[in-house]
């Protein structure tokens, strides 16, 4: 017995020396892995930071752009226009609009280049430099959306021809890339995109403070433009995004939650119902460009709905999220407490009472959150997008979700395309910053009204 | 998280152990002093002091919630592993104070051994849910004594004859009197000192619990073993020392015998009468 | 101008009519009681009066341009014969006329007087449709209203019709499901009538020749060059995602204080939510150009554009997704089990490599699973990164193309539609319907009897 009992003590003393001389390796063990655990989160985080650190260093510069600020002489001269029409009386309507049409187009036929470049020479003058600059040159600094701008002015004001006035003008896109420091000053002249007198005219400026940095509102409230990429603007892509988040709203949230409800409160467990069930999971994850590729067969080539337009752009979006909404949906009336369901049909509300009086108020919060998440999901999708014809380019808001129109991340798509990289390059950051913006606000909304709803109830 | 000396007010409280008179040789291996426990900001344990006895069945009796549970996972630290939770006094096995720095919480485990409520076999065949202990501990250099540790482990926990011809099979697998056994007969395989058994019966049918009781039975002839349960009649059937806590506080402590027989405090007596509970 | 009076119309209809049913059922309440609320009653006539003028207008719009063409059919001169492409423009011509949008070159005074009788007679026809539609509704409305009676049952009716409308609804994703279907399988076959499947299936080569003739497939098809690509691009980001998601997860579950969790977790998040655009762009012009760098550094040539940085910034994409749903899935594994572990005096990590993971592998095998189908069907990202080169090579530093790239060009160039060059984009869609589907259905399946077990 006492034999046994000191085999049994000296094994313990063996097993405890044992582990104890294990210890050392394993708890190297266990920090090299809390480590690489550590290292992982550390790592995913430093994504996300380089990420947007990325975005926002590259992309903010681009919302402020140099101008010039400049006396623009509105010159009769060159403005060689008849005084505008005035509506005779006896006239007809029609006739009075064609030779309304006849005066508009007379002033687009301006040169208003000339204007443009008489400007930036008195600017230069102002600036008290002697140096001389060619027409080509000084047209070249200009943004040439500036034409656009200095007719848009005479059309809404004739009486305008004959004065001076004080303007800032954008600078064009190789202006803005000189005056940013994005061109390198080593190259030879015949490798540069300005002439050598342009260049130092914008110098010159720039010393003078005449030539100087705005904040660029046009991003917001111009529409693309190809011929002058400096005043470039997101409008369209804003407008034909709000256009399909409309038709996302409006079609995937009242579908989607009464489908869910279906499935959830009325619908029999049979075959046919479970085969819903299987089909929604999957369609959750079926790839987004099958869906574009089902909108570019059936709606574009079948129904013929026009190429380019949000209302297409939305259906395809609302297909694609439907699954969210109807998930989300059915997990928040899954959630309400089965009891809330009998105490209404106890006092004798039916079914339909029981669902739309009692059960789906609760799940509004819920609801809500979910939609807002689907739309900004669908708010960054570009790939279906493609494949229904909104990579064309389109330099005008649309009016109707009929119309041709651009979109957020199919703009983005666009400028990262263009050739002019070294101008858009900075410029497709920037509208990366507003579509996150917006994806932002839109989430900050969906957790704001979550917890002030959730509060209420 | 660790132990920190902790100031309780409840000193007053402290239940000084009477003598064990009638278990002469039974050396106190475990003894605790002053333990006290809070879950944030809630103490759930107050201030308990008691010795158990080498090589003997001590068993906690109480109502549910009363504590026996979170002092019991004192004694191998497992209160570590809870969010929040704090331990204050003193616990010493053979002298040691199990929350000295110096010592891996490791080490304190293999030596002290745990059965939980409900049976957890591993997701792994009967042989690795066996073996896992001793290859992490490195305990076992060889296949063949690997296989001679399986072995003997669970002819110890008396499932050997029912599942040596399926040692692959998962150990999920089995019933659940046969679950537990397989996790007492992990529990052997480290080689502890001492086994703490969290009402190891109480997801078992009345087949498997005797079973199970009688291996508690054959297993205090070598370990050191401390039972929680909510049976009294269990407690009487296993133990030779009984603790009754209440509201985390120890109320009684002694001979199993005396405890239901006798018992000394008027809540023991009406916990054992079936007045509270 | 007409749909804004048609909904004007519909709308005071409805109004009207929910108002009839709440009144006169009110006034039938004094005589006994009702078996409905007096509401059920006015959406009962509402619904009467308004769903008739709505199918009125429903026949009206899948009808019209068949009348119209009939209309049109009269007015051309007869030596223009149907179906010629002359019909076809001269048709074209009057309803331009007719819609005021004018057409180019001289137009023929027949021309003029047929469009403007075109535009007269689609005018009147409207109108007379609209009229049509709100008498039908007055009608039902008239009738349904002399029905009223305190026994009607109102509100099962509406109910009827509200249930109706959500089995609808429901049916919508069945629709799409479907319409997926269809439509990738139909233009596949028209696709297979110029290129036979196995040239497309096994083909090594990928050049679809773009010619001037759109009915003659003369360039190669041959998907493997995708296929390698694709699979390529999808392993490198998984071998990004994988360790890097798993790894997070597990520290968050196992080792992060509750706190720290919840302010990482959502930063890691925001990975998910970011449009795949931003991260093809990010791709480009950052990650690309930094790997060139770093492979010139070790002397090594690396495409600005290639496999590896599209495959490694959509692992970037990935370890939300990945992170996320481990982490349900490591917290399913019952807390029992972790305790065995620890209790037996194994540290936390052997614990979670030795017991947990292999509990909620299962589970994770699933979510890895679904990854691996996002990657496949990830589409700008390997359009703006991965360089387009559709040649059968296996070097991951050399430009790729993907199904989902090639889908893209395909469809956005100027390929006649009904050309082999556009039609090729809805063969490899379905391949890649097809291999996504497989694999969602093996992770659902996985995923749901692993919750399963330890529910």
């Amino acid at each position: 017995m006492t034999e046994i009992l000191e085999t049994e003590a000296e094994a313990n003393t063996r097993r405890r020396a044992q582990v104890r001389n294990s210890l050392s390796r394993r708890n190297r063990a266990e920090q090299r892995f809390k480590l690489l655990g550590l290292g992982s989160v550390l790592a995913a985080m430093a994504f996300v930071a380089v990420l947007f650190g990325n975005i926002l260093t590259n992309g903010l510069p681009a919302f402020w752009q140099y101008n010039v600020d400049a006396e623009v002489y509105f010159d009769p001269e060159v403005i060689n226009v008849p005084d505008v029409p005035v509506h005779q009386a006896g006239q007809s309507e029609a006739d009075f609009q064609a030779e309304m049409l006849g005066w508009q187009r007379r002033l687009a036929m301006v040169n208003w280049n000339r204007i443009l470049v008489a400007s930036v020479e008195g600017a230069l003058a102002e600036a008290g430099a002697d140096t001389e600059i060619d027409a080509r040159s000084a047209q070249s600094i200009i943004d040439s959306g500036a034409r656009f701008v200095l007719r848009d002015m005479v059309l809404a004001d004739p009486a305008i021809i004959g004065e001076r006035r004080e303007m800032q003008l954008l600078l064009s896109a190789d202006g803005d890339n000189w005056a940013k420091g994005k061109l390198s000053r080593d190259l030879p002249d015949d490798r540069q995109q300005l002439s050598r007198p342009a260049r130092d005219a914008i110098d010159r400026l720039e010393e003078a403070g005449i030539v100087h940095r705005a904040f660029a509102w046009h991003i917001f409230t111009n529409v693309d433009s190809r011929s002058s990429p400096a005043s470039a603007g997101l409008a369209g892509a804003f407008v034909g995004s709000f256009y399909m988040m409309l038709v996302v709203i409006l079609l995937a949230v009242p579908i989607g939650v009464s489908s869910a409800i279906y499935l959830e409160e009325f619908a029999p467990k049979n075959p046919f119902t479970d085969l819903i069930e299987v089909n929604i999971n999957n369609l959750a994850a079926v790839p987004s460009i099958v869906f574009g590729l089902l909108g570019a067969a059936v709606f574009i080539n079948i129904f013929h709905l026009p190429l380019s337009a949000p209302v297409v752009g939305g259906l395809v979006l609302t297909l694609m999220t439907l699954p969210t909404v109807i998930i989300a949906t059915r997990s928040a009336l899954r959630a309400v407490p089965p009891s809330l369901r009998q105490a209404a049909l106890g006092i004798g509300a039916s079914k339909t009472q029981m669902v739309f009086h009692h059960v789906l108020p609760v799940t509004y919060p819920g609801i809500l959150t979910a939609s807002i998440l689907g739309v900004a999901q669908a708010l960054g999708e570009t790939a279906p997008l493609l494949l229904i014809g909104m990579n064309a380019f389109v330099a005008n808001v649309p009016a109707t979700p009929m119309d041709q129109s651009a979109a957020l991340p199919v703009q983005i798509y666009l400028w990262q395309g263009n050739e002019n990289r070294n101008f858009f390059e900075e410029r497709t950051f920037a509208a990366i910053i507003v579509l996150l913006a917006l994806m932002i606000v839109l989430n900050a909304l969906a957790i704001w009204l979550r917890g002030r709803l959730e509060r209420k109830a | 998280m660790n132990a920190t000396s902790d100031t309780s007010p409840m000193g007053a409280n402290r239940i000084v152990p009477s003598a064990p008179a009638s278990s002469a040789g039974a050396e106190s291996r475990i003894s605790a002093r002053d333990v006290t426990v809070h879950y944030g900001e809630k103490q759930a344990i107050f201030g308990v002091s008691m010795d158990v006895p080498e090589k003997s069945v001590t068993a906690f009796i109480g109502p549910s919630g009363c504590g026996k549970s979170t002092f019991l996972r004192c004694f191998n630290r497992m209160n570590d592993t809870i969010e929040g939770c704090r331990v204050g006094g003193e616990i010493t096995i053979d002298g040691e104070d199990i929350h000295d720095p110096a010592l891996d919480v490791v080490e304190l485990r293999a030596r002290v051994g745990m059965v939980f409520q409900k049976p957890n076999p591993f997701p792994k065949s009967i042989y690795d849910n066996i073996a896992y202990g001793p290859r992490i501990h490195g305990l076992v250099k060889s296949k063949a004594e690997t296989d001679a540790l399986v072995e003997s482990s669970l002819k110890k926990a008396g499932l050997w004859k029912e599942v040596s011809d399926r040692l692959d099979q998962p150990g999920t697998g089995l019933s659940g009197g046969q679950q537990q056994r397989l996790c007492i007969a992990r529990t052997i395989a480290t080689g502890p000192e001492v086994i703490l058994m969290d009402e190891p019966c109480s997801a078992l049918d009345p087949i498997a619990t005797s079973i199970v009781e009688d291996l508690i039975h054959e297993l205090r002839e070598q370990y050191t073993i401390i039972i929680v349960t909510h049976s009294m009649q269990q407690a009487a059937r296993v133990s030779q020392k009984t603790a009754f806590f209440h509201l985390g506080k120890l109320i009684e402590y002694g001979e199993t015998e005396q405890i239901f027989v006798n018992p000394k405090e008027k809540q023991t007596e009406a916990y054992i009468t079936g007045r509270i509970g | 101008m007409t749909s804004v009076l048609i909904a004007a119309l519909a709308l005071i209809l409805m109004g009207v009519a929910y108002q009839q049913g709440v009144s006169r059922s009110r006034a039938l309440s004094g005589a006994s009681r009702l078996h409905s609320r007096p509401q059920y009653h006015g959406a009962f006539l509402a619904l009467w009066a308004t769903v008739p003028l709505l199918l009125v207008l429903l026949i009206w719009v899948v009808t019209s341009g068949m009348i119209q063409d009939w209309y049109i059919a009269r007015q051309l001169p007869a030596d223009i014969l149907p179906g010629t492409t002359d019909y076809a423009s001269a048709a074209s011509r009057l309803r331009n006329i007719a819609s005021g949008f004018g057409v180019a070159g001289e137009v023929a005074a027949w021309e003029t007087e047929a469009g403007e009788g075109l535009a007269r007679f689609m005018t009147i026809l409207r109108l007379s449709i609209v009229a049509l539609g709100a008498l039908v509704g007055i009608a039902c409305l008239l009738v349904m209203r002399a029905r009223l009676s305190p026994r009607l049952r109102a509100r099962n009716h509406v109910e009827t019709v509200i249930k109706t409308v959500l089995i609808f609804c429901s049916v919508v994703a069945i629709l799409t499901t479907i319409g997926i279907v269809l439509s990738l399988v139909t233009e596949t076959i028209r696709f297979f009538t110029y290129v036979s499947p196995v040239d497309f299936f096994f083909g090594t080569v990928w050049n679809p020749g773009y010619s001037t003739t759109s009915n003659e497939a003369s360039g190669s098809y041959g998907m493997l060059p995708l296929l390698v690509g694709t699979i390529m691009i999808s392993a490198i980001a998984m071998l990004v995602a994988l360790p890097v998601g798993l790894m997070s997860a597990i520290w968050l579950t196992q080792y992060a204080s509750p706190r720290l969790r919840n302010v990482i977790k959502p930063v890691i998040e925001v990975l998910a939510g970011i449009p795949t655009i931003v991260y093809g762009f990010f791709a480009l012009v950052t990650v690309g150009p930094a790997l060139a760098g770093f492979g010139e550094m070790i002397g090594l040539d690396i495409n600005a554009t290639s496999a590896l940085t599209a495959g490694i910034v959509m692992g970037i994409m990935i370890i939300p997704f990945i992170s996320s749903l481990s982490d349900d899935i490591i917290r399913q594994v019952p807390r029992a089990m972790r305790d065995g572990s620890l209790g037996l005096g194994a540290t936390k990590s052997e614990t979670i490599r030795m017991v947990i993971v292999p509990a909620a592998l299962p589970g994770i095998v699933g979510a890895i699973l679904l990854a691996v189908s996002r990657a496949i069907g990830e589409t700008m990202i390997v359009v703006l990164a991965a360089g387009n080169a559709p040649i059968l090579r296996f070097d991951p530093t050399e430009p790729v193309s993907t199904f989902t790239v090639t889908i893209v060009t395909a469809l956005t160039g100027d390929a006649d539609f009904a050309s082999p060059q556009s039609l090729v984009a809805f063969a490899l869609g379905l391949t890649l319907f097809v291999i996504t589907l497989m694999l969602n259905i093996g992770a659902l399946a996985i995923v749901r009897k692993y919750r399963e077990q330890y529910e």
